[in-house]
Formats: C-alpha cells, sequence, structure tokens
C-alpha cells in the first residue's frame, strides 16, 4: 500500500470512529437522557411513565411524612402554580434537604402519579440552588 | 503590600509573555537570529515571576489578610494551618493563578531543559506558550484579580465550603492541574512544529517525556480526585459521571490516545499529521474542561462562583486558541509528508485502533456532556444525562479498548502473522475462558458489563506481564518496564470497578443504640451516638463495632458535621478498609422515635480502582525523560550505540 492511501484510509477510519460514536451517543441520548419536569409540566403534558426523569421544586411545608420503617419519607414537591407531585424516596436525604427549600430529585413515575425518586441531589452548600429551578423565580438567591 | 507586590508580579509575567511571544516570533523570522538566544531565558524568568505571585497570595491565605477580597470571602482566622495553604486555589481566583501558574512553570521547564528539539522548532513552541499564557494573564487581570483590596475590611472571613475542608484538596487540584495544563506542551509542541514544518521521528521523541509527564499527572490528579468524593461525599459512588469529572476524564482520554501515537511517531515515524492533530484536540479538552468548570454553566462543588462575564471571557480564548491551532493545521497540513507505512497487523496497526477507539469514547463523553447545554440553548428544554447514558454507551467500547490494549504489545512493528499472535495471546485467553466459567458458575446474577469487566481483566493482567516473559529483567528497557506498569494498572483498576459494581451489599436502616444490622459478611452493632466537637466544626458521632464472623471487633465512627462558617452540615463516612473490600458507614439522620439512619456498604475489592490507578500513575516516572537520558548515557557508555527497538 502506497503511503498516500494508507494516510486516506487512516483518515476515513478516524471520521467513520468518531462520527460512528456520535451517532450511537445521539441514538443512546434519545432513552437516556433524563428530562426535567416541573410540577408544572407534569400537569400540563402528564406525567411520563416509561423513562427515568429528573424533578425539582420547592419542598412543600409540613408536606414530609416518615414511614414506619424510618428510612422512607414521602413529601410534595410544589412550584409557583398550583401543580403539585408527591414523591417518595427511600434513603438518607442531604443535608440541606427541608421543607421551602429548592429540590431535585431524579427517579421514575409510577402510575397513579407517585414519583419514585432514587436519588435525591445534593446541595453543596446553601447558596446552592439547582440550574433547572435557579433560570426560574429563584435567581437572585443563587447568586452571591 | 504582599497583594500589592503578587499584582505587580502577576503584571510584570504577563509583559514577559508578551516578549517572550514578541521575541520568538521574531527571531524566526529572516534576520531574528540575534534574538534567538533570549527567548529561553525570558521564558524561565515568566515562570519565576508567575510562581512568586503565586506564592504571595498563597502568603495571603497563611496570614488570613482580610483586606484582601479573595481572602475574606474564602478563609477564616479559626481555619486549620493545612486549609488556609490549600484554600488559596480552593476558589476562583485562585485556582485560575494556579492554572497560569503551572502553564508558566512547564513553558520554564521546556525552556530550561529541552535539548532535543531543534533551536527553530523550540523557540516556536516558547512562542505559542507564551500566547496562551497571554490569553489567561489577561483573563486573571482584567475579570478574576486574586490581589484586589477591600476598602474596609471585615473583621471576619467567610470561611471556606466545608466540603473542601480536607486533605485531598492540598493534593488533588494541583496534580490534576499539573496535568491538565501540562497538556499545553504538546498543544505548543504541535503549533511550533506546525510553524517550522518540523513533523517527524525526531519531534516526536522530544515531545514525548513531556506528555508522559502530563499523564501521569492527570492520571493521579483523577484518581484522588475519584477518592476524595468517594469518602467525603458520602454517597459510596467512586465516580457519578458528573460533567465535571468529565471535563477531567476527556483531556485524559486524548492524552491518552496522544501518548500511544507519539510513541509511533518516534518509533516508526507513521501517523504524522494524526499525532500533530491529537495534540491540539488534547489542550482544546483541557480549555473545554475549563471552560465547563470555571464558567459557572454548570453548578457542581468545583463551580465557586456564577459570573457570564468570565465564561464569555473563557470561551473567546478557547475559540481563539482552538480556532487558530485548527486554522494553522488546515494550512500546513500538506506540508507534513506522509510517513512510514505498515501492515493492518502489526503494533502500529493495534495503536491505530486504540486511537480510534479512544477517540470513539472520547466523542461519546464529549456529546454526553455537552448535551444538556445545546439542547437548552437551542429548545429551552432542561434535561440531564446521568450513569445509565455513558455506562452503556462507553462501556463496550472500553472492554473493546481493553482487549487491544492486551494484545497490543505483543505485535511485532510494521508486520506480523495472525497464527502467532493468537499463539502468545494463547494463555490470558485460557484465563479470561476460566475467570468467566468460574464467575458464571459461583456468582450467578452479575450484570453483562461488570461479568466481562471482570473476564477481561483477568486476561489482560496477565496479558500485560507478557512482554517481560522470557527477557531478562535487568536489561529489560525502561520503557517496556512502563508499559507493562500501566497496563497492569489499568487491569487492576478495572478489576476493581467490575467487582465494585457486581458484588456491592448495602443495608440501610433505622436503627436504636443497642441494635445491630448485617451487610455482606459484617454484622455491625450500634453502640451509641455522642456530641463531639473539632476546630471549627461540631458534629454528632456514631459508634459502631463492626465484626466478621468470629474476628477482632473494631469501631467504626462516621460522623454528621455542622461547620459554622460557613454553616453547612457534612456527613464524614467511616471507612474500613481490609484486603478484601472496604466496610463504608454513614450515619443519616433521627426520628422522633430515638432511631437514627445508618447506611452500610460493603464494597468488595473497591480499593482496587485508586491502587490500580496511583500504580499507573507512579509506573511511568521509569519510562520519563531522566531515567531514559540516564539509561542512553550509560549504555553509551557501556557499549556501541545501539537503539532499544
Amino acid at each position: 500500500m502506497k503511503a498516500k492511501h494508507q494516510r486516506l484510509t487512516l483518515l476515513v477510519l478516524a471520521i467513520g470512529a468518531v462520527l460512528g460514536a456520535v451517532l450511537l451517543s445521539m441514538s443512546a441520548l434519545k432513552d437516556q437522557a433524563a428530562y426535567f419536569y416541573a410540577p408544572a409540566d407534569v400537569a400540563r403534558k402528564g406525567a411520563p411513565l416509561d423513562r427515568a426523569v429528573r424533578i425539582g421544586g420547592m419542598v412543600q411545608e409540613g408536606s414530609i411524612q416518615r414511614a414506619p420503617d424510618g428510612v422512607t419519607i414521602d413529601f410534595v414537591v410544589h412550584d409557583e402554580t398550583e401543580a403539585t407531585i408527591p414523591v417518595r424516596f427511600t434513603g438518607i436525604v442531604p443535608d440541606l434537604f427541608k421543607e421551602n427549600s429548592g429540590v431535585v430529585a431524579e427517579g421514575r413515575f409510577v402510575p397513579g402519579g407517585l414519583f419514585m425518586a432514587s436519588e435525591i441531589l445534593a446541595k453543596h452548600d446553601e447558596n446552592y440552588m439547582p440550574p433547572e429551578l435557579a433560570g426560574d423565580k429563584h435567581k437572585s438567591e443563587s447568586l452571591e | 503590600m504582599i497583594a500589592e507586590g503578587g499584582l505587580a508580579a502577576l503584571w510584570i509575567a504577563a509583559a514577559l509573555a508578551l516578549l517572550q511571544l514578541a521575541f520568538g516570533s521574531f527571531a524566526l523570522r529572516p534576520g531574528g537570529e540575534a534574538l534567538m538566544r533570549t527567548v529561553r531565558p525570558v521564558a524561565v524568568v515568566q515562570a519565576i515571576v508567575a510562581a512568586l505571585a503565586f506564592l504571595a497570595l498563597i502568603q495571603l491565605f497563611l496570614r488570613t489578610d482580610l483586606s484582601v477580597k479573595l481572602v475574606a470571602m474564602n478563609s477564616h482566622s479559626m481555619k486549620p494551618f493545612i486549609y488556609k495553604f490549600a484554600g488559596t486555589w480552593g476558589n476562583h481566583e485562585g485556582s485560575m493563578l494556579l492554572w497560569v501558574t503551572v502553564l508558566a512553570v512547564a513553558g520554564g521547564a521546556v525552556a530550561a531543559f529541552e535539548r532535543r528539539l531543534p533551536e527553530r522548532t523550540l523557540i516556536a513552541t516558547l512562542a505559542a506558550q507564551a500566547a496562551i499564557g497571554l490569553g489567561f494573564y489577561a483573563f486573571l487581570l482584567f475579570s478574576s484579580n486574586p490581589f484586589e483590596r477591600l476598602t474596609l475590611a471585615p473583621p471576619e472571613g467567610q470561611g471556606l465550603n466545608p466540603l473542601l475542608q480536607d486533605p485531598g484538596l492540598a493534593f488533588h487540584p494541583p496534580t490534576l492541574y499539573f496535568g491538565y495544563v501540562g497538556i499545553s506542551i504538546a498543544f505548543s509542541f504541535a503549533v511550533g512544529a506546525l510553524v517550522t514544518r518540523d513533523v517527524g521521528a525526531g519531534f516526536a521523541r522530544a515531545m514525548r517525556p513531556w506528555i508522559l509527564v502530563a499523564w501521569i499527572f492527570l492520571t493521579l490528579g483523577i484518581t484522588a480526585g475519584s477518592y476524595w468524593a468517594y469518602y467525603e461525599l458520602g454517597w459510596g459512588g467512586w465516580w457519578f459521571w458528573d460533567p465535571v469529572e468529565n471535563a477531567s476524564l476527556m483531556p485524559w482520554l486524548a492524552a491518552t490516545a496522544l501518548l500511544h501515537s507519539v510513541t509511533v511517531l518516534a518509533t516508526r515515524d507513521s501517523l504524522r499529521a494524526w499525532t500533530v492533530m491529537l495534540a491540539v484536540v488534547a489542550f482544546s479538552m483541557s480549555m473545554i474542561g475549563t471552560f465547563l468548570v470555571r464558567s459557572g454553566i454548570l453548578t457542581s462543588v468545583h463551580a465557586f462562583a456564577v459570573d457570564p462575564e468570565r465564561g464569555a471571557f473563557i470561551l473567546v480564548l478557547l475559540a481563539l486558541y482552538i480556532g487558530g491551532a485548527l486554522l494553522l493545521f488546515a494550512t500546513r497540513v500538506h506540508t507534513v509528508k506522509e510517513g512510514a507505512t505498515f501492515e493492518p497487523v502489526s503494533r502500529e496497526g493495534a495503536l491505530v485502533a486504540n486511537n480510534l477507539l479512544l477517540s470513539a469514547i472520547l466523542g461519546i463523553v464529549f456529546v454526553g456532556t455537552l448535551y444538556p447545554l445545546g439542547v437548552e440553548a437551542v429548545t429551552g428544554e432542561k434535561l440531564s444525562v446521568g450513569p445509565p447514558y455513558f455506562n452503556s454507551a462507553a462501556g463496550p467500547v472500553a472492554l473493546a479498548l481493553v482487549a487491544i490494549m492486551a494484545v497490543g504489545p505483543l505485535i511485532r512493528w510494521r508486520r506480523d502473522k495472525w497464527r502467532e499472535v493468537v499463539n502468545r495471546v494463547a494463555v490470558p485467553l485460557l484465563l479470561s475462558a476460566a475467570t468467566l466459567f468460574l464467575l458464571i458458575l459461583f456468582a450467578p446474577g452479575v450484570g453483562i458489563l461488570p461479568l466481562l469487566g471482570l473476564t477481561f481483566a483477568a486476561g489482560t493482567a496477565a496479558a500485560s506481564l507478557a512482554p517481560l516473559w522470557g527477557r531478562n529483567m535487568r536489561r529489560t528497557p525502561f520503557f517496556t518496564w512502563g508499559m507493562v506498569i500501566a497496563h497492569l494498572g489499568i487491569a487492576v483498576s478495572m478489576a476493581g470497578m467490575a467487582a465494585e459494581s457486581a458484588f456491592t451489599k448495602e443495608t440501610l436502616i433505622a436503627a436504636r443504640p443497642g441494635e445491630t444490622a448485617t451487610v455482606g459478611p459484617w454484622t455491625i452493632r450500634f453502640d451509641a451516638v455522642e456530641p463531639i466537637a473539632g476546630p471549627n466544626w461540631t458534629a454528632i458521632q456514631a459508634r459502631l463495632t463492626a465484626r466478621r464472623g468470629d474476628g477482632e471487633p473494631f469501631l467504626l465512627e462516621p460522623q454528621a458535621r455542622m461547620f459554622s462558617s460557613p454553616p453547612t452540615e457534612t456527613s464524614e463516612a467511616a471507612i474500613a478498609t481490609r484486603l478484601d473490600g472496604q466496610l463504608y458507614t454513614v450515619l443519616g439522620k433521627s426520628d422522633e422515635q430515638g432511631r437514627w439512619q445508618l447506611r452500610l456498604w460493603w464494597k468488595p475489592f473497591v480499593t482496587l480502582i485508586w491502587f490500580g490507578g496511583g500504580y499507573c500513575g507512579c509506573r511511568c516516572w521509569c519510562s520519563s525523560s531522566s531515567w531514559r537520558r540516564w539509561r542512553s548515557a550509560y549504555t553509551r557508555r557501556r557499549t556501541a550505540p545501539s537503539d532499544p527497538r
């Protein structure tokens, strides 16, 4: 094989590898990207049952309830609209999880509208605001 | 005065960088030979002055000089000494100053020690390094001045984010930056060689040790960061596919590909244009990582402040450098001659496959990391991409890569025969098959990815040792030793990852003092909770007595800490390390009935992940430049001139 041909082959292979990776990524992303839903989005579009999603909003005052097993909690997430999402989570909640405070949870909806959270995202300090929420009414809080 | 001195040093360093760029550019023109000898000293002095500016900032933090805005915002007089010191880079301005200092020091080191590169190419390299430096000096001076004074000094500082108050802060950021920013050297070498039309084997031989050193630091920095996140966050995970983690992984993938392609270029004079391209890509990934982390576009513990102006500044620098380098590449690539050819079944062929697979993983990680940003910019819809995507898309490609890694070193350069290659990998193949068989027999229900991971790790570990087979150990070149150790480190690390995800046991309970719980082979008694105080925190501490079978019981004390400044709670996991894994315990919240949440994990062989990573990183001192130089001087004295390959 001539040097020139080899170079061309390698170029084609390289472009193929990167393009293949990008195509593979895009198709995987279609199924596996977790979309963000605020309570208002769920009320408008309905709860997606077939995939993992993220939800976020404020934890409603007086809504945190512990189950008898001591490690499961139920709470309600609301936003500035009337809409709410009931959430159930088993595990240790992050240190700054409390009522009237922002929260983002990852998990799945089950039929009936309950959101089974697999993870409550930790806040790193009290100034932290999930980027998904910071865009809305809480923007001023997230800045110094 | 220290702050003013530091600021002055920063301005002088910036001026020296400008001088270095100007001298370098003129020296390369006809008639500029007189300036040739000035560039190296200027680069060295620039490095020294930049280091002085950084030392000034460290001094301000050590003294807790609250009239300096940065110190007042991020430090506290009651903070332990080590965090005053390491806190210097635990904030945006300080970490960018560290970035620039490492950049200048790397350039200075090249100026001081690089002797193999033709002088003209070296001058062009230093000019390119100065051009990068100049942009980042401007960034610091105009939008992130670390030495800014306050008109009125507050009585006390605001303190450092408690999550960062950990010995890891002293180690992880500097090592990571040495790797991250050290890759700039590869970029500058590539630009220099393109400018002087000097891309070839000699250029690659000069560049390789520098890439290797950067790669070592990057590997150690990522390993350290992963372990830090593992024990500090208390989530029991060691890699979260967080965009910030990906920002360090992407340059690592590119640098790993570069390290291999530069070896091909150095030994066989093939893959010339590709190597240059990879050098540009590798540093682009560092810059993109810096942009992602520092712009505040992502919210994480690494993004210290949200400021759109800074993000825009870095984005402009990014476009300028990457765009400039790609333009140079496009206009000069035709001057890069084709190198030597090779057969598909050859060491070169395996290394090309390595490069293609690494590029594919890089593409997958890149798309996954930037996709949420892109979608939000275009449609305004918010989404996140997490472990399910990365594991399922990058996992299989990574397995293929590891297979190539096992076989590659056993193939001859230039051309080889399939049959002979298969003979050479027979033992590792059998070992893999045996592992697979045993796993299916004794550990049913293990997921496909961890199962294949363990299988491949066993074969690869054996195959990575195979190049030593039948060699006189004392006469084996350091180059070979380095490769063997690094590949073995990857196999060990992969075994740890697969074992962790296959065999981890987890228990989550709410328990009263006096109750017991079990996790895996361990029985854990919850003795008591007690209050405890540290230098700048108070905590609730649980006393757990853990015991395996009839073994000796021992104490574990996970804490929930409350820091006073800034007021923050963190949980400190208690981890017991045993030869065959780690017992990881976290204390959660209490409820009205006097029960405490306890989260317990038994993670078999999880330590192998960081052991392999650290080992892989430490190895390469064997094959880095000083050793090789010593060795070549040694062999030259002893024998006739010889080429180890």
